[in-house]
């Protein structure tokens, strides 16, 4: 893949926290990422490596440290702020809560979702059209949701706000999704359900997309590539043939061999054996 | 039986006037989370402007509206503090509440002025349809003003803007992942807050026949307790129902009120009475959990 091709380009990308004080923290290390418009990345690394601070500086909400730079679509997006770079970049954080307003009804959390990154004038916000809209997106999440477009979100469960908000990133077809731990709170079979709709959600509507997870085997499994964190920096970047062929032991054994470290030491471990 | 229904009808007109407080109220601590403390700035602010203008001459419909604008202006700075300047919401409204009152002084030119003799927008209204200017008449002018305010802010809190309006305090973070400046939503709201207080000054001066620098003190607890009130009382859902309750609210707050000092209560203790009805309401929820034994969450600082 050339360079001319990629959707997000990454150029000496670095963050630090506490710059000066005894607990500096480096969360980003001089980070040099091209993403192509076709790939779904997953990111796995211990607590601590960089993988939420890289989807930060992503997606806007601090900007790197000087010298860094970031392009999506070609356009320098450096300084841009957050909610200005909304329209090419959406998420669905770790916490449902985050994704969802509680005290609005389901479809006008999705009206909100469905203007992303446009102006927002004086039209009524939801009408018969944008309705049928709505009810056919929520259809293949298979939980009933499109009968309750006028139910309160902090009325639904936990998995149920997760898949909302997973429909509220996509319904706009942003060009870059970014997935935080989003199935990391909810319980095995709901975890399931939900990746497997990201997957198909990604698959249909052809979006770039990074995930970033602490279980092992769902980074194997999902997506076309694989990029390990480790102290700010991305210290395995594994392509689609390779990753096909790849199982968590060879995982451990690219750890080990890229950072010096014994794997075992590691949270990433205790992780993966719970799952 | 006419006595009643003269008391009825004094605090349906003062309820909807301070309807208008309590509206700003409820945009500001509970549409966006903001807990503003400029109404009773601004709500002086209204009558001054409005008072002053109609001292000078000028027609009082268009002081009215100024007097709006006015309170417009005080929003927009309460909110420019917070979102530009990053001040603490509670704080900024604190300084432009202390900013007001020599504002207002100064707009006065003294701690009061009358508009006993002048024309208001409630004389007027009178002399239009060539009959004398009622209570009546009064509470007509003030129900017809209600469905207009109400109808609009109906209309604009469904928009596609109103809707990131009211998102913005529920959840202000999805907010600006969804691309919504909350920079700007939260200074449109305020500033919409403040006009609607301001208003409620301006037409208050002007049936009670003076504007005073002191009118405002308590505005915000007035305004709070309505809320609850309505919010208690009428268990709304949805944005119209809200907005009813809202100046259902503050319309039985009048009742309590006229009652309270129709039977002897002094009329100096009535702040402190409304401080005690907020503190009541606010606290039952947390009794009635103490004693039917729930879990109760750590105390909020907002």
């Amino acid at each position: 893949m050339s360079e001319n091709q990629s959707l997000v380009k990454l150029r000496k990308v670095s963050k630090v926290f506490l710059r000066g004080s005894v607990d500096e923290v480096t969360a980003l290390d001089n980070v040099r990422l091209d993403i192509g418009a076709e790939d779904f990345i997953t990111v796995i690394g211990s607590n601590g490596a960089g993988k939420t601070t890289l989807l930060n500086v992503i997606a806007g909400v601090y900007p790197p440290e000087k010298g860094g730079k970031i392009t999506i679509n070609g356009q320098d997006v450096t300084r841009l702020s957050e909610h200005k770079r909304a329209r090419y970049v959406s998420r669905v954080y770790q916490n449902p809560h985050i994704g969802t307003a509680a005290k609005m009804t389901i479809e006008e959390n999705l009206s909100l979702a469905m203007l992303r990154g446009q102006s927002r004038g004086l039209r009524i916000a939801t009408n018969k059209k944008r309705r049928e809209l709505f009810r056919s997106v929520l259809v293949p999440l298979g939980l009933g949701l499109e009968d309750r477009l006028s139910a309160l979100v902090g009325t639904l469960s936990g998995g149920q706000r997760q898949a909302l908000a997973l429909v509220m990133a996509t319904i706009s077809k942003p060009s870059l999704l970014l997935l935080d731990e989003h199935v990391a709170t909810l319980d095995p079979q709901t975890n399931q359900i939900v990746l497997e709709l990201s997957e198909i959600i990604v698959q249909k509507e052809k979006m770039t997309t990074i995930m970033v997870t602490h279980n092992m085997e769902h980074a194997l499994r999902y997506g076309n590539r694989l990029a390990m964190m480790h102290k700010g920096k991305i210290i395995v970047d594994i392509h689609q043939k390779k990753k096909s062929d790849l199982s968590v032991n060879d995982l451990v054994v690219a750890f080990e061999r890229a950072s010096g470290e014994r794997f075992a030491d590691d949270s990433i471990m205790l992780r993966n054996v719970d799952s | 039986m006419d006595y009643v229904i003269n008391f009825l009808a004094v605090s349906l007109y003062e309820g909807i006037a301070y309807g208008f407080v309590t509206l700003g109220v409820y945009i500001t601590f509970r549409v966006l989370a903001f807990p503003d403390l400029t109404v009773d700035g601004s709500f002086p602010l209204g009558g001054a402007v409005a008072a002053t203008l109609i001292v000078g001459g000028v027609n009082p419909w268009w002081a009215t509206l100024a007097a709006f604008i006015a309170g417009i202006c005080a929003g927009l700075m309460t909110s420019l503090l917070n979102t530009k300047l990053r001040i603490n919401a509670l704080l900024a409204g604190i300084l432009m509440m202390v900013s007001l009152y020599s504002i207002n002084l100064a707009i006065m030119g003294r701690s009061n002025v009358s508009v006993l003799r002048e024309a208001t927008v409630f004389k007027q209204t009178a002399q239009l349809f060539g009959i004398e200017p009622t209570t009546t008449l009064s509470v007509i002018f003030m129900v017809v003003l209600a469905i207009v305010i109400l109808g609009i802010m109906n209309w604009f809190l469904r928009t596609e803007f109103g809707l990131a309006l009211r998102a913005t305090g529920d959840n202000e973070q999805m907010v600006r992942g969804l691309g919504v400046s909350t920079d700007i939503t939260t200074i449109i709201g305020v500033s919409l807050s403040n006009g609607f207080v301001a208003l409620a000054g301006g037409l208050i001066a002007q049936k009670q026949g003076f504007s005073d620098v002191g009118m405002g003190i308590g505005m915000i607890v007035m305004g709070l307790a309505s809320v609850i009130i309505g919010e208690r009382l009428f268990r709304p859902r949805g944005v119209t129902t809200i907005l009813f309750a809202v100046i259902g609210g503050s319309f039985v707050y009048r009742l309590f009120l006229g009652i309270a000092l129709r039977l002897g209560l002094p009329p100096n203790n009535l702040k402190l009475i409304t401080a005690l009805l907020v503190i009541i309401a606010l606290a039952i929820p947390y009794i009635q959990k103490k004693v039917r034994g729930e879990w109760i969450p750590p105390a909020a600082r907002m």
